[in-house]
């Protein structure tokens, strides 16, 4: 009847997973009962939780990231407490079969679950309105791709109170993950929640893509578009190239686990070696997937805060694009060690050496567009700086780590470990944060609190520093990554600086937290009534904060990169000039449009795709032919629905535009 | 979604405006845009399979090679279904364009019946392989044969509930604008898998034969 499930898949007898799963399943009664008692439900199912608004959506997406964020970093900070302890005779607090599952849970969960959403979340809420149009070009698989990834999300985190989570890593290597040596439901957990999550992340790929290319204001052409928006297209094009490889390669690895296949079996003429190719096919370009959109955010708040247009747009868009395609001929600097050769490893090396070329030439812009202008500093522009010094040491670190020889002795230590972060912390978290505070204003029409905001980067600005630059050190000093006991007494004091790093990290989120709940209490006097608290340059300052649904009441109409800076700056106009789309009085003209309907199809998908996922799981095989009929339904249900859009009014648009007189509306 | 709003072609002073300039594109546009997108994210996954194969080709650890076990007659009848009913599939799109009521229901049920014949012939020649024993898990060439051959046999049928779901579509919705819009995408996905079949037959089937 259930399958595999019997009482003992709770952890009663371990007190860290059991004690925290009561935590959090009390705090999520605790959040849950309030919003019943406060009668909020009404509001977060009509304007959230079924929204097809793209920045609804966005809103959500980011809101998952900052949640999962914790849950990593919980464990992110158990393995610095247990390494600054775990010396000599002392075992720690982790045995080591719960410190493989947290390392592996860590990996997975900041990758898939904080990185990923951040960046869909600021792809989601800015792009529409860079774009100068009103949503994303299919609304309704919006809403689904954000709540498969939820679905994925929840899945990760039942793994704590019902079973277990891999203890193979965050890629699940092969031979360790095949049924012979991973037996339990671990692994299970991984793929299941990894291939429900990712294919929600190849919708948001294939619906930004069509966005991007088919949906611009009219006049923009595509070298017009904000950097930020051909980041998000790199990005997207990567989305729809890559992540079919890892749905390829999990399904290969479930067959192999659920099937008794011999794709990457020992024996029977499986090939392991062949799991790790086809998972870095993808993984590589995963992490521009990434960092993209991050180098994005910069080149719009280093020109924002600059108050100058970006230096060398051209380079910065070639840059990106040649990143884009490179990212795909560098896989195998993953694993040199795997014996392909002299030429195989001297090409990906060489490759990978070549990729650091753009991402100079996009540092170069960065500082040329620095160089001269006003820069007002602003806790973006803080994130901007500290990044830029971050990630080129990372980027170089990179470059020493491409060299064949020295991966050889470096490779799976701990100097590897401190250089992913580098790059990792320093660029995608730094990059998502300068976003998260840059739009944070227009999202809600109030700024989040600066001085707090300056105290939150210098705690994980030197909280990185001091909880990385040590693992550089032990990497060279022999230290292994995932190793949970260690019985060399020099490494220790190495340890506790990094767990003192990991500390202000922890200072930082905390302070995150609390800037977000002050800068809510106090809004009133920290109210963006103009819609361009920044002196913005693109499309999206230049409508109110918040937006309304429609992002925009009459369409706008682009003449140059910086749209939004040349009318404010240039006496251009933001909207279409055309004496039969004028008044007299040199009004917007305003239209009834129409606009999609919300819709519990991305919710409903969800809820079933999180049962067949379970079902799965635990081989509850009724369940997995019962959700499978029901998403069907869906399906049906969904192509039969021919009443979809919604229409505002002409007097509805304008009556808005009068309420909130943004810059953009008077133009 | 303010698709098809923009169609201007050109400006106030009769100047040509660039196609990257018009505005957002139509909807139809989009949709087959994005439906694109798609087939090729598919195209990928059948991309890392081939690789699989060809990588685990060769890997028969001591079982059967292709070459032992493929009935090429078999495949051709296969092949020549799945090629007919993509030109049916052509036939029935130009019917629903037209509002060929008739037609359309016709050409429907010749390319079900093709698409389901081809998936007889496979399920034979899966069952067949079985039976005598050459099952996917004997060796990781079965496996790889058969999950590249059977990822593109699941994706024939479900193209077969598709068309179903459509055939039910124009009976209660009739041939509106939406309908015809899903019929072309069901089309580009019946092409896509055909081109996908040639891939198969070509390096499969006719592959083994030097191996």
């Amino acid at each position: 009847m259930l399958g595999k499930l019997t009482w003992a898949a709770i952890p009663l007898n371990q007190p860290i997973p059991l004690i925290t799963s009561i935590v959090v399943i009390c705090g999520i009664l605790g959040i849950l009962s309030l919003i019943t008692i406060k009668g909020w439900w009404p509001y977060l199912w009509n304007e959230y939780i079924t929204s097809t608004d793209h920045k609804r959506i966005g809103v959500m997406y980011m809101v998952l990231g900052l949640v999962m964020l914790v849950r990593g970093f919980a464990d992110a900070i158990m393995m610095r407490a247990q390494l600054a302890l775990a010396q000599g005779d002392s075992a720690g607090f982790l045995p080591p079969e719960h410190y493989d599952q947290i390392f592996s849970a860590h990996g997975t969960i900041m990758i898939f679950f904080v990185a990923m959403p951040f960046v869909i979340g600021l792809m989601n809420f800015a792009v529409p309105l860079q774009l100068g149009v009103r949503d994303v070009a299919f609304p309704v698989l919006n809403s689904v791709s954000f709540w498969l990834t939820a679905s994925g999300v929840l899945l990760v985190n039942l793994s704590l109170f019902v079973g277990e989570f891999a203890k193979t890593g965050w890629l699940a290597y092969p031979p360790l993950s095949e049924i012979a040596y991973s037996p339990g439901v671990g692994v299970d957990y991984y793929l299941w929640s990894l291939q429900i999550s990712g294919l929600g992340t190849l919708l948001a790929g294939i619906n930004f893509t069509t966005t991007i290319l088919k949906m611009r204001a009219p006049g923009m052409s595509y070298m017009r578009m904000p950097v930020f928006c051909w980041t998000a297209l790199a990005s997207n094009l990567l989305i729809v190239a890559a992540f079919p490889i890892l749905t390829a390669t999990f399904a290969m690895l479930l067959l192999d686990r659920y099937c008794g296949f011999h794709f990457f079996t020992p024996e029977l003429g499986g090939n392991p070696m062949m799991y790790i190719n086809l998972i870095w096919c993808w993984g590589h370009p995963e992490v521009y997937i990434l960092i993209l959109p991050c180098f994005g955010v910069f080149s719009e708040v280093i020109s924002t805060f600059s108050s100058k247009p970006l230096f060398g747009y051209h380079s910065m868009v070639v840059a990106t694009m040649a990143i884009c395609v490179l990212s795909f001929l560098v896989w195998l600097h993953h694993f040199f060690t795997m014996g392909a050769g002299a030429d195989v490893n001297g090409f990906f090396g060489i490759a990978t050496m070549i990729i650091a070329v753009p991402t100079g030439v996009k540092v170069f812009n960065w500082l040329f567009t620095l160089y001269g202008g006003s820069v007002r500093f602003t806790v973006p522009i803080y994130w901007a700086l500290g990044f830029m010094v971050t990630f080129v040491l990372g980027g170089l670190t990179g470059v020493l780590l491409a060299v064949p020889p020295a991966d050889f002795v470096l490779h799976n230590s701990l100097f590897l470990i401190a250089h992913f972060h580098n790059v990792i912390i320093g660029g995608v978290v730094f990059g998502v944060l300068a976003g998260y505070t840059y739009w944070f204003p227009k999202a809600f029409g109030f700024t989040l609190d600066e001085t707090l905001g300056k105290i939150i980067f210098w705690c994980w600005f030197i909280g990185f520093y001091l909880a990385f630059m040590p693992l550089y050190a032990l990497g060279i000093m022999g230290a292994t990554r995932r190793m949970n006991h260690y019985a060399d007494p020099s490494w220790q004091p190495y340890m506790i600086a990094a767990f003192g790093g990991a500390l202000l990290i922890f200072a930082g989120i905390s302070l995150m937290v609390v800037q977000l709940a002050w800068s809510i209490y106090t809004r009133d006097r920290r109210r963006d009534l103009t819609g361009d608290p920044w002196d913005g340059r693109t499309l999206e300052w230049g409508t109110a904060s918040p937006p309304p649904s429609w992002n925009f009441a009459v369409e706008p109409h682009v003449h140059g990169i910086d749209a939004f800076w040349a009318v404010k700056h240039q006496g251009k106009e933001l909207h279409k000039v055309s004496e039969s789309r004028y008044e007299a009085e040199h009004k917007p003209h305003y239209e009834t449009i129409h606009m999609p309907k919300r819709s519990p199809t991305g919710f409903i998908s969800a809820f079933f795709a999180v049962f067949l996922g379970f079902g799965l799981i635990w081989h509850i095989w009724w369940l997995v032919i019962a959700t499978v009929f029901c998403c069907i339904g869906v399906l049906l249900w969904q192509a039969w629905d021919t009443d979809r859009d919604t229409y505002v009014t002409a007097e509805e648009l304008e009556d808005f535009d009068r309420r909130h007189p943004s810059l953009g509306a008077q133009r | 979604m303010s698709g098809g709003v923009n169609t201007a072609v050109v400006d106030s002073h009769g100047r040509p405006i660039p196609l990257s300039e018009r505005g957002p594109a139509s909807t139809w546009s989009m949709i087959s845009f994005g439906f694109w997108l798609f087939l090729l994210s598919d195209i990928v996954i059948f991309a890392s399979l081939f690789a699989t194969y060809a990588v685990l080709s060769n890997a028969t650890a001591g079982g059967p090679t292709g070459q032992q076990i493929f009935d090429l007659k078999n495949v051709f009848i296969e092949t020549c279904c799945l090629l007919a009913s993509s030109f049916t599939c052509g036939l029935m799109l130009i019917a629903a364009e037209r509002r060929q009521l008739r037609n359309f229901y016709l050409w429907a049920l010749v390319t079900w019946l093709l698409g389901a014949g081809f998936i007889g012939l496979e399920v034979t020649e899966f069952s067949d392989l079985v039976a005598r024993g050459y099952g996917p898990t004997h060796s990781a060439f079965l496996s790889a044969f058969f999950t590249l051959v059977g990822t593109h046999g699941c994706h024939v049928s479900s193209g077969l509930l598709w068309l179903l779901v459509m055939v039910a579509q124009v009976a209660t919705l009739g041939l509106r604008s939406t309908v015809v819009r899903r019929l072309f995408c069901f089309s580009l996905f019946w092409h896509a898998l055909d081109l996908v079949w040639i891939g198969v037959f070509t390096i499969v089937y006719l592959g083994s034969v030097h191996v």
